[in-house]
Formats: structure tokens, sequence, C-alpha cells
């Protein structure tokens, strides 16, 4: 115990001292000790989706689909149909005779989705000679519906039944789009957001018909990311790094900020500021949020924007060398983020003063109790208002990937998986709970051995 | 490596003179005069007063034309025999021949009958010449051999007679296998030459009828010439019909033997060597007039039958087949082989060969953990092939020479041979017991052999007073009928069995000339009973998967001091063995161990193997469990301890061949170690990718790693990466330098595999993470050049799950080590100074901890909560003391923990890998740079 904890906080200090993070060889908080690397895609693995709490499906540039079982690390299944890239893919469980079904939606460059049953690897449905490749997906399994984007919005049965259909966009397509409540959708179109509902036709019992609402012009760039945030709000975000929440049910902005270049401008360290900001460096990749808080992928920063207080809560500007891909906040206080250097990082949320109180942060600071009240205070009131009160501590990094680590997915007890550009999947475990298992396998077979 | 067959007490006196100076003080009637090595080296060498040197093979003939004649010796050098008198020794060995080998007419039966005899096997002793010698008597068919039967013996002859009577059963079952290779291939060629007998016969047959007809029309029907050639025809007819029962006979032969495993003529890869060898040897081995015949391959030449005189020509002038067209020359080259691995595998001393025994029939009862650290080869085919002698023949696996007789005409006809050749006076008793097994063929034998036999083997009997008979595989036999009996479905009935007994030893008393020195009493205690019911025991217990076996040997332990009867009962109760074994597997509070231990220890221990071998054994099983504390004192064979030394130079005198090259292997490779540094000599480097390893190539390793551990200050560091499972690189821009490092460091490596899959001894590219997973060892290319960066690039990357030996700089990388083990391991001021020798107490340390690991990991408790409230932590806190009390600490836990989870795997898995993908364990540590 006393050793993690000194461990602890020997893995603060380089943090601390350095704008370039460098956490060391040493990560007694890091619980994956183990890997088993999944081979079998011959392209670049970009999408992970899970199927359930032990199964996921993988799809590479070459349209490979594989299931895998995430305990074992057995490839359960080969979907092989599609000819070019996978563009999109979602899971879809449909109910039949009161069982749900897994089922996996691809589409793909070769302009044909592709519905699959998971249980099987069959190839139930598939529809080709699309106008245009399709972009995302979407799955509203509560009406039993999927829809595709791309440069047209279709509505689809579960059958393969084209529903209703948008007219093509003329210059751009739709790039990614989310349910909101009461049967409507917001799709991102280059730099707006159009709003769209589905609604039963009046004839026809079996028929929708989907109306275009609302086009929401807020944003100053291309729109990279869009999430739902909690029941009441979702949140988008765009290429030059602002941010808007949106009001789900009146479509009202509730929040519209570039927070994170301003914070990131007003705390930025003296040798980065020479250098202009690029671009780039500003690009909301991706959000992610709890329903408490978002998190921001921006540039090879990670933000915390807290939803209730309006501010950002924590931020690590330089959190990779590269532009991060994905964020996740998957529990109180960790966070995982995967970036194109090929890392993925997990991150602990800490209260700041600590920081500064070097003698008595490490045994109070992660306990959460007996903080020191006087030095906080002196502490806050040299920082400025808007200034973070949390600090984003690097927790561990899983190096395996030799290349881009494109996506990833969190399993929870069952580990961490990982795809990347250099072809592979890694599963990252906790090897002192895989050892657990493998002792419990290993008494059952004991004792089926004697029985026999 | 359990038992070190190395330990043999040193007579050499060079080291260690100082120490015994005061001995030259003593007075005379104390001192013991000192052996004098001028002559021979051993002192207990019993080859001072035989003719030669070492052990051959002779295989003689029973020739009908001038008697017992030596054919070849296996090895061919003629310096093997020296002045030894093979002829005179063939004499020996083939006057004792008790086999049947009758053909004749049977009474009763109009045709020649073919007996397919089983083989007889004999030991002898000449103590004149101090010539011992396993003699295994066989029949082959030559159709124009009296009798058809053409009698041969191969002997292996050893001046040492325990090394006979110990290795006898071993003998038999792999002088059983090559004959019957040269059987059947004689089979087959007998058969050829009934097939071209009958052809001729036939043509014979028309001629002479044609010429019979020309007699009739020309001299009338009743003529001289025309009752001649009538009843000239008939005698073909005759002939005819006698020939096609034999091809009957001969081809209707059951091949039982090619269902035993261990019996393949058709290898299919042997089969395309020797058809090329027989290429090679065609011009020497046949007439011109004999067609050559490959056995299966070549299609036969089509045959021109020729006419056969009337009168058959049983002169002397013929000339006898030999051998190998006796044979079939595919077959005859297969049994060469054959014989010439017999003879390596009994080449050397006994102690050396009955202790390597010992150390596979250990290592077989460690299935479990022996991937780790064994050898992979060897344990593995073993293994399988009981598993497949099991099921073969569950009930006789342990002795090979005892396979099921065809029918209970032959087996008594091999059984019976005893009292019917050796008679001068029969008893009452004999004659009784002869009749007691009707249709035996030892009155035919007496009624019609033909004389000359008779009359040889009479005359060398009474006059081979030298000659002792010591052993016949029937007292073998019948011993171990005798312990196993309730579980043997023999023939005989056991009253049949033991009255015949006494009927052999009887007479053997009242045989002057002949001592038969093993009789059942004399040798049912103590050889016999030490290792026989062990060896059965031990394959039976097979039966069963993986674990129970040792609860089940623990049973064993009990039931043989109880009787053996106890002991097959005990030993298939089922409830008995559940019992034991949850009784280990619950978790129980407190220390255990003290219970763990004796399990593990039989788990180890072969209680028949320690009754052969007491003393090796036995120390090396209270180094084992005695002594978890891991005292000093408690290795036997310790670095430092002058026994080792000095013993292993003095068993490079017992094998001398062997030894002499390992040696020279040795200091080349050395040498070449030493020097790899400047010159770079890529021609000798021991490790070849993609062959199996064998225990040579790790002997030699240990020398190149002894020189490591002196030479390199942090040789520990780098050990305990390997044991610990972190990827160790050797970088260096010499490929020679970095291979000779790499295959020093292989021996420590847990789970090789039989091809070191898991090293690789040079990379030139840069590599993966799926690289480190399946490698543990890499030899790594130092260039400049942009693939040299990238090189870098990646050892920088995958730093954390790396350790780094730089062979230029001589540095090295890695989590630093703060255990006890490996310092005993790789001591650097350690006293031994030969590579084997240290490969040995290598292989020692690590079966001691393989053991340990197996304790640690098939405890229950030690990895599951004994209650279902427990929390996890204590779990941990409970492993931790277990192996703290262990005297593992720090480091040498994630030794022991990487191992355990080894070992887990392959226990779910199987050897295999199976359908998941391998699993690459890290722990997040630090590194350090040591430097030298």
């Amino acid at each position: 115990m006393l050793r993690w904890l000194l461990g602890g906080r020997e893995a603060q200090g380089p943090a601390e001292k350095t704008s370039l993070l460098f956490i060391g060889e040493e990560q007694p908080k890091n619980c994956y000790t183990e890997l088993q690397v999944l081979k079998g895609h011959f392209d670049i693995v970009r999408f992970l989706v899970q199927i359930d709490d032990f199964r996921f499906a993988s799809a590479d540039d070459d349209g490979l689909v594989f299931v895998w079982n995430i305990q074992t690390g057995e490839r359960l299944h080969e979907l092989r149909g599609h000819t070019q890239q996978i563009t999109a893919i979602t899971g879809f469980k449909m109910k039949t005779a009161d069982i749900w079904c897994s089922m996996i939606l691809t589409a793909s460059s070769d302009r044909t989705i592709s519905l699959w049953d998971v249980d099987n690897g069959n190839r139930v449905h598939t529809v080709s000679e699309l106008q245009s490749s399709v972009k995302c997906l979407l799955a509203l399994e509560r009406l039993d519906l999927w829809l595709s984007g791309g440069n047209d919005l279709c509505v689809w049965n579960r059958n393969f039944e084209l529903l209703c259909k948008m007219e093509p966009f003329t210059d751009a397509g739709i790039t990614t789009f989310i349910e909101l409540p009461k049967n409507c959708i917001v799709a991102a179109v280059d730099k707006e957001l159009i709003i769209y509902r589905l609604t039963l036709s009046t004839c026809d019992e079996q028929k929708w018909d989907i109306q275009e609402i609302r086009r929401l012009r807020d944003h100053q760039d291309n729109i990279r990311a869009l999430i739902n945030v909690n029941d009441w709000a979702f949140a988008s975000g765009s290429h030059i790094g602002e941010v808007i929440i949106w009001d789900s049910l009146s479509w009202m902005i509730i929040a519209n900020t570039r927070v994170f270049a301003e914070t990131a401008n007003a705390n930025e360290q003296p040798e980065i500021k020479i250098t202009p900001f690029k671009q780039q460096e500003m690009s909301i990749q991706h959000l992610a949020s709890d329903g408490e808080y978002v998190v921001a992928a921006v540039g090879n920063g990670i933000y915390l924007y807290n939803l209730l207080t309006r501010n950002v809560t924590a931020y690590k500007k330089n959190a990779h060398d590269s532009n991060v891909l994905q964020i996740l906040k998957f529990s109180e206080k960790h966070l995982i983020s995967c970036s194109e250097d090929g890392s993925v990082r997990m991150w602990e949320l800490q209260d700041l003063p600590l920081a500064a109180e070097p003698a008595s942060s490490g045994f109070f600071g992660m306990w959460g109790f007996g903080r020191p009240t006087k030095p906080t205070s002196q502490h806050l009131k040299k920082t400025p208002e808007s200034a973070p009160q949390r600090t984003l501590e690097l927790m561990g990094d899983l190096i395996g990937h030799s290349g881009a680590v494109q996506m990833f997915l969190y399993f929870k007890d069952n580990g961490l998986v990982t795809c990347s550009a250099d072809n592979l999947i890694i599963l990252w475990k906790d090897g002192a709970r895989e050892s657990r298992l493998r002792s419990i396998a290993l008494f059952q077979k004991l004792e089926q051995n004697s029985r026999m | 490596m359990i038992t070190s067959p190395d330990l043999v007490a040193f007579t050499k006196e060079d080291d260690f003179g100082d120490s015994y100076t005061e001995l030259d003080s003593l007075p005379d009637e104390f001192s013991v005069p000192l052996f004098s090595h001028d002559e021979n080296k051993n002192p207990w060498s019993k080859t001072s007063f035989a003719k030669f040197t070492k052990d051959f093979i002779l295989i003689s003939e029973f020739s009908e034309q001038v008697g017992p004649q030596p054919l070849l010796t296996i090895p061919e050098d003629p310096r093997t025999c020296g002045s030894f008198d093979l002829n005179y020794f063939s004499l020996r060995i083939m006057s004792v021949d008790y086999q049947a080998s009758f053909v004749g007419h049977p009474p009763g039966c109009g045709y020649p009958k073919l007996n397919f005899v089983e083989d007889s096997k004999v030991v002898l002793g000449d103590s004149k010449e101090g010539a011992f010698a396993y003699v295994h008597h066989l029949t082959l068919y030559d159709l124009e051999a009296r009798g058809f039967v053409r009698p041969f013996c191969m002997a292996y002859i050893s001046a040492d007679e325990h090394k006979i009577m110990g290795q006898f059963l071993e003998l038999s079952s792999e002088f059983s296998k090559a004959s019957e290779c040269l059987k059947t291939g004689n089979r087959k060629a007998f058969a050829n030459e009934l097939e071209k007998k009958l052809k001729d016969l036939e043509y014979t047959r028309t001629v002479l009828h044609k010429e019979t007809e020309l007699q009739k029309k020309a001299n009338g029907c009743y003529s001289t010439q025309a009752i001649e050639k009538a009843n000239e025809l008939a005698n073909v007819e005759k002939s005819i019909y006698e020939h096609k029962d034999l091809l009957k006979q001969i081809t209707s032969y059951p091949n039982r033997k090619i269902k035993d495993p261990e019996f393949l003529p058709y290898e299919p890869d042997n089969l395309f060597n020797s058809a090329g060898l027989d290429q090679d040897q065609m011009p020497n081995s046949f007439n011109t007039d004999d067609p050559p015949e490959d056995s299966s391959y070549v299609r036969r030449p089509s045959y021109t039958p020729q006419f056969i005189k009337a009168k058959s020509a049983k002169c002397f002038d013929k000339r006898l087949k030999t051998l190998e067209e006796l044979c079939d020359v595919y077959f005859f080259n297969q049994t060469m082989e054959q014989l010439a691995q017999i003879e390596k595998m009994f080449r050397g001393d006994l102690i050396y060969i009955s202790t390597n025994q010992i150390f596979g029939a250990l290592l077989k009862k460690q299935k479990i953990t022996n991937f780790l650290f064994e050898d992979y080869e060897d344990h593995r085919d073993e293994v399988e092939r009981d598993e497949y002698c099991q099921k073969q023949n569950p009930c006789s696996a342990a002795e090979p020479a005892l396979s099921e007789p065809v029918s209970i005409e032959d087996y008594t006809s091999c059984v019976e041979t005893v009292p019917i050749k050796l008679d001068q006076e029969i008893t009452d008793e004999e004659l009784q017991e002869a009749e007691h097994t009707e249709s035996s063929p030892c009155d035919v034998t007496r009624d019609n052999s033909e004389e000359a036999i008779d009359v040889d083997i009479k005359g060398s009997i009474s006059s081979g007073d030298s000659i002792e008979v010591l052993g016949t595989e029937k007292s073998f036999l019948t011993q171990g009928n005798l312990i196993k009996s309730e579980s043997q479905p023999t023939l005989l009935s056991p009253n049949s069995e033991t009255l015949r007994k006494k009927a052999v030893s009887k007479r053997t008393n009242s045989e002057d000339s002949i001592e038969v020195l093993s009789t059942t009493e004399s040798h049912l205690p103590e050889d016999l009973r030490a290792t026989y019911p062990s060896a059965i025991h031990e394959e039976e217990t097979y039966l069963d998967d993986s674990e129970d076996q040792m609860y089940k040997q623990a049973l064993t332990e009990l039931g043989r001091e109880a009787g053996p009867e106890v002991q097959d009962i005990e030993l298939f109760n089922p409830q008995e063995t559940t019992e034991v074994d949850s009784a280990c597997c619950m978790g129980q509070e407190g220390l255990v161990f003290e219970e763990a231990m004796p399990e593990l220890a039989q788990e180890c221990s072969d209680n028949g193997v320690i009754n052969v071998a007491p003393q090796s054994c036995r120390q090396g099983d209270q180094a084992l469990h005695v002594d978890f504390s891991l005292d000093d004192t408690s290795y036997a064979p310790t670095e430092g301890s002058p026994g080792v030394l000095i013993s292993y130079d003095l068993n490079s005198s017992l094998l001398p061949e062997e030894l002499s090259r390992l040696n020279t292997d040795d200091i080349s490779d050395s040498n070449s170690f030493m020097s790899a540094s400047t010159s770079s000599d890529r021609t000798s480097s021991p490790f070849l990718e993609g062959n199996p390893i064998t225990e040579r190539h790790k002997k030699k390793a240990g020398q190149s790693a002894l020189r490591f551990i002196r030479q390199y200050p942090f040789a520990q560091q780098a050990i305990y990466s390997l044991l610990s499972g972190r990827t160790l690189i050797v970088l260096g821009a010499d490929e020679g330098m970095v291979r000779k490092l790499v295959n020093a460091l292989s021996i420590f490596l847990p789970n090789l595999g039989k091809y070191g899959e898991i090293i690789k001894p040079w990379l030139t590219s840069p590599f993966q993470i799926t690289d480190l997973q399946n490698w543990k060892l890499i030899g790594l290319h130092r260039v400049a050049s942009p693939m040299g960066s990238s090189l870098l690039y990646s050892l920088n990357r995958y730093s954390r799950y790396i350790s780094i030996l730089d062979a230029d700089h001589k540095t090295l990388r890695c989590p630093p080590y703060r255990g006890t083990f490996v310092s005993k391991l790789a001591d650097h001021r350690t006293q031994i100074k030969r590579g084997s020798t240290y490969f040995m107490h290598i292989q020692g340390m690590l079966t001691q901890l393989s053991s340990t690991v197996f304790l640690y990991t098939f405890c229950h408790y030690l990895h599951l909560p004994i209650s279902c409230d427990e929390e996890e932590s204590l779990v941990v806190q409970r492993r931790m003391e277990f192996l703290h009390v262990l005297g593992f600490t720090n480091e040498d836990i994630r030794i022991i923990e990487f191992l355990a989870e080894l070992l887990k795997q392959h226990y779910l898995q199987g050897p295999g890998r199976g359908a998941a993908p391998p699993i690459f364990r890290f722990d997040y540590t630090s590194s350090f740079l040591y430097k030298i």
C-alpha cells in the first residue's frame, strides 16, 4: 500500500515539471499489465463497436469485419462481403419473437450497407447500388428503424426497405447525426446542424416521413463532433475549437464558447506562445460526456468542461504528442484518451492545490480528506477566476501500437480494446484479475479431472 | 535435471592433492594403496580383464556348413572388439539357443509346417573372457536352408555383468524391435523366394509332363523311363503343394506387430534414405543371377522360370544366402540402423544409463511442469507413447517382450524349449510338464530335427564349462507375471506357471556344466521388484490425467509398504483419491506447507526408482521438500563443492568418445566466445534455428553461460529478466558475438519450446509488440543506417517491455534484481569449471524452482478466498507470506508469479496455443543501467 502511494507521488513528479509528459516505466496505478494482440486485419483498423459485455466487432479499410470475444481474445466470426473500406458501423438490436438479436450494420465505400447476425456471422440483409457512400449510420431500436447518412439521408426499416429519403445535399453531406427526444434527429452538415423530425404518416401505419425542422447556423467552421450529453442537452464541436451546448428540446444554445482556446491562451507556457496557434491544434476531434461533464479532445490536448458551473474544470494542453482521436470519462475521476502518436493514456482528476504542496499532497490528496485549507485559499487567490480548479494527472500509458490508435472500447473489468493503423487490435487486461480468473479455471479443471 | 549422472566419487588427485597431503604421514597399515592407473583410469571398469574396450553388438549365425560364425559387429570398427575372440564367443552364444527353431513335417501333417516362434532371450556370462552378453536368438527362413530355417543371434556384449542384468528388459525390448524388423523383411523375401520357386516348379512340371508324354509315346506306358518320369512328376506335384502351403503360411502370418506403435518398418522418410542406400549397395550385395529386389518400390523384373533338376542340390559347395539377401536390403539397413541406435543408447557406464532412466522416469511424473525447463522432445514423446501403449495393451505395456503370442502352441513352444534343449536327464516331472501342453513341438523336435543341431548343442554345452546362463526371458517374464498376476490375463494359469519355474530351477541345479545364475527366487526380491513394479505402476497411473497422479502415487507409496496387492487395489480406488484430492485443495487457514510438502515430494519421487538408486534420488528429494527454506547447504550440487568437478572429470574416462567430443566442443566454444569481440566467426554458432534443441545444445550452452556470468557482473539481472518473462534483447554489431550470448542465455529461458521458437538469435529488422510476445530472447543487429534508427526507435518505444544487453558497450538496461534465487543460480564466483556441470547445476536449481511453482500454482487457498466474504487483499497477503516462508523475496516473487502464469496457461490450454492469441504479461517497473 505504501509503495502504491509512493509510486503515485513519483509518477506525478515529472509531469509537473515539464510540459512534455513522461510518466516513466513505474506506473503503479496502471492496472493493465497483460495484453493480447489480435491479428487478422490487413489494413488500418478504424472502427470498433461493442456488441455486448463480452463481444465486439472491428472493421478495417479492407472491408473486413471481425467479431471477437474479449475474454479469450478468440475471433468468433469473420464478416466478409464488403469490397472496400468500411465507412460506418453500428450495433443494432432487433427483437424477433421476444428475443433480442444482436446485429451489426455496416456501410462501406463500395456503396453497400449490410446487416449481419453476430451470433452466426451470416449476412442477413444487404443493399447495394446506393447513389453515394454512406458516412454514418444510426440505429433507432426504439422505433425499429435505422438511418443512413451521407450525401442524402435515408430511413430504413429492419427489412431493409427504404421508408423515406431526404433530398441530397449539393455541396456536402452529413458527417454525423444523433437522436434527439421526440423522434427528432440532429445531423451535422458542414457548418450547420439540421434538425429533422420523423413522423408516422397519417395514411399508413408503417409509413414514416421525415421533415426538416430547423437549421442551426451558429458554428463558424465545420462541425467535427456531435454528442448527446444527457436527456436535455447535446453538444457539438467545430474545427476551430468552438463547443456549443444545445438544449435538446428547444434547440437553443445553452452555452456557446470557445472556452478551450481562451483558457489555453491564458495559461499557456511561454515557449508555446511563440509559435502561432495552428488551426489543427484547436480542432475538436472528439467529444464525450458522462452527463455532468463534457470532455473534449482538442488538438493534442484534453479539456474537461463542467456543465453546471459552465467552465473548464481541468485541462491538459499537451496530453499527447499528436492529435487526440478519442476520449472517454469512464468514472468519477478517470479518463482515457488515445492519440495519433500511438499511445493510450489514462488520466486521473486531482484537486489542483495539492500539487503545490508536495510534502503532504501525496497522502492526503488521494484520500480526499484533511486538505489543508490555508494554502488552498492562498493558491486560489493567485489563480484567476476562470482558471480550472482541478488538474489532470497522467496515471499510466499503454504502449503497444506502432501506428495511430484510432479508437478504443472500454469494457470495464474485462479490459480495454484498442485498434490502430498498424492493423492490430490489442486487448489490455488487468493482469491481477486475469491471473485470478485463470486460477479459478485451473481449479475447476482440476475438479473435473478428479471427477472423471 | 533431478539427478545428475556426473556425481560419481572422485579418484583423481590433481586438484586436491594439497588437501590430502597428511595421508602420507599415516602409518602404513592405515594407508590404502593408490590405484594404479597406468593401464586403466577407471578403477571400477571391468574391462581390465576383458579383451575389448567397449560394448558392442555381435550378430552371429549358426551356419549349416561351418557351424557358428560371427557375421558382423556394430560398430564395425575392428578395434572395438580388440583381441576378443569373436569366433569362440559366437560358438558360445549360438550353443545356448533355446528356440524351437523347427520346421518340418509334424506328425499327422503331410506338409512341412512353419512355426512362427518367438525369439528367445538369454543372458550369458563368460567369466574367463570377462564378457557378458545379452543374446537374442532368432530364426530366419530360407528356402534353401535345412529345415528352411537359419538360426541367427544378436548379442549385446559388455564387460559389465550388472549392466546387462540391469538393462535386461530395455535390451530385450530394443532387440525385439530390431529382430522384428529383420523378420518382417525375411518373411517378405521368403515369400518372394517361394513364389519364384513355385514358378520354377510349375515350369518344371509342364516340362516333365511333356517329357512323360513323349516317353509314353516312345517307350510305352510301363517302361522304366516313363515310370521314372511319372515319379518325378509326382514329386514335383507334391513339392508344388508343399510350397504352396508354405507360401500360404508365410503370407497369412498375422502381421500383429505392425499394430505395435514402436514398430514402424515402413517409415516414408527412412524409406527414401534407405532406398537411396539400396541403389548404392546394389552392386555389392547382389549376385548377378539374383535379380535385385527392392522391397516395395521397384517392381521386380518378370521372372523367367527355370527347370529344376529332380535331385535338389543339398551340397556343401552351395552358397548360403547372406543376411542381407535373407532380409531384403531395405529391412536389413533399417535393422542395422536400429542396432546402431541400440549401441548408442546403451553406450557408457551402467550408472550413467540408469540415472538417465531414472531421470526419464521422474520427468514423466512431472509432466505438468516439464515444459518449463526440461528437454521438450524426450518426455513428450515418451508420454505419448505410453498413452498409446496403454490404449493398445493396457496390461503389458511395461513389458514389450511379453507380446501376446500368436497361439498357445507358439507360446508353449517358446516356454517349453528350456527343459527340452537342456535335457540330458529329463525327470518325470518335466516329462509330465511337457505332456501337459499338448501338441507341444518339443516332442517333434526330438523326433524330427536333424541330428547335427542336437549334436552341436550337446557338444558345446558339455565343453562350455565357463558359460553361465545368467537369466532367460522366461525367468524374467514369470517374475513379472507373478507380481501383477491379478491384472495380467496370461494364457497360462498361475499354477502351471510356478510349476514350470520349479522345474527350471531344479534342472539347472542338476546340470553341472551350466550354471543358471538367475532363478526366480534370486531375482524377485532385489532387481525386479525394485525396477519393474514401479515401471508398471507408473504407467498405470498415467491412465488418469495429470494431477491425480500425484495423489495416486502417494497412495502407491503407502500401498507399496503394505504389499503389492494392496497397492493395486488402492491405486484404482477412485473414492480414495478424490478424498485426498479435496483435502489438498481445500483451503485451510494458516500454514499448510507442512502438509503440502510431502505431496509434492511424492509427486517428485518415484517409489520404485528410489529403490534402485537410493542415494541420488533421496538426496534430491530432500533438497526439494525437506529444506524448502533454501539453505545453501541443502543443495547437493552447490557451487564450490569439489566433488562435482572432479567426478565429472572422472566421468570422461568412463565415456571416452562422447565426452571427449563434448570437451573439445566446449573448448572451441569458449575459445571462440573469448575471441568473439575481436574476430567474427559466424560458423561455429551452436544454436541453429528450426532444429530441435537437445540436451547437448544446452550442455554446450552451459559453458558459454558460465563465461557470461563470470564476465558480466550484471548477469543476475539479465537472468532475472529471462526468468520473469521480460524479453531480453542482446544488441550488438557482431553477429557471432551476439549469437554466442543468445546461446549462453538460452538455458535460462523457461518454456523454450521444442525448437527454441521463443529465441530469435539474430534479428536485423525493427520489431513490433507481437514479436516481443513471441520471442523472449532476441539478438539484435546494431547498424548505423536508417534501418538502425528505426531499430533504435522500436527499442526506445518498447523499452518498458524489454531489457537491453548491449554486447558492444557491455551495458545492461533492465529492472533491478534484489532477490536471492538468481544469485544462487548464477554466482560469478562459482567454482564450477565445466560447462556441462554448470548446466547440471542450473537444471537442478530450475527443477527445484519449477516444483515450487507447481506447489504455488496448485494451492487453492493461495489464489482463491477460503470463504465467500474474504477480501482479495487477504488472499494476496497469504500468497506473499507463503512465498516468503519458502524464501522467495522481492523480485523472486515475480519469477514465481510469471512461471505460475505459464503453468496455468499450459495446464488450461495444453501445449498447443489453442485458438486464443497468446498472452503477454509485463510489469510497470523502472529500469536501471548497469555497466561493467
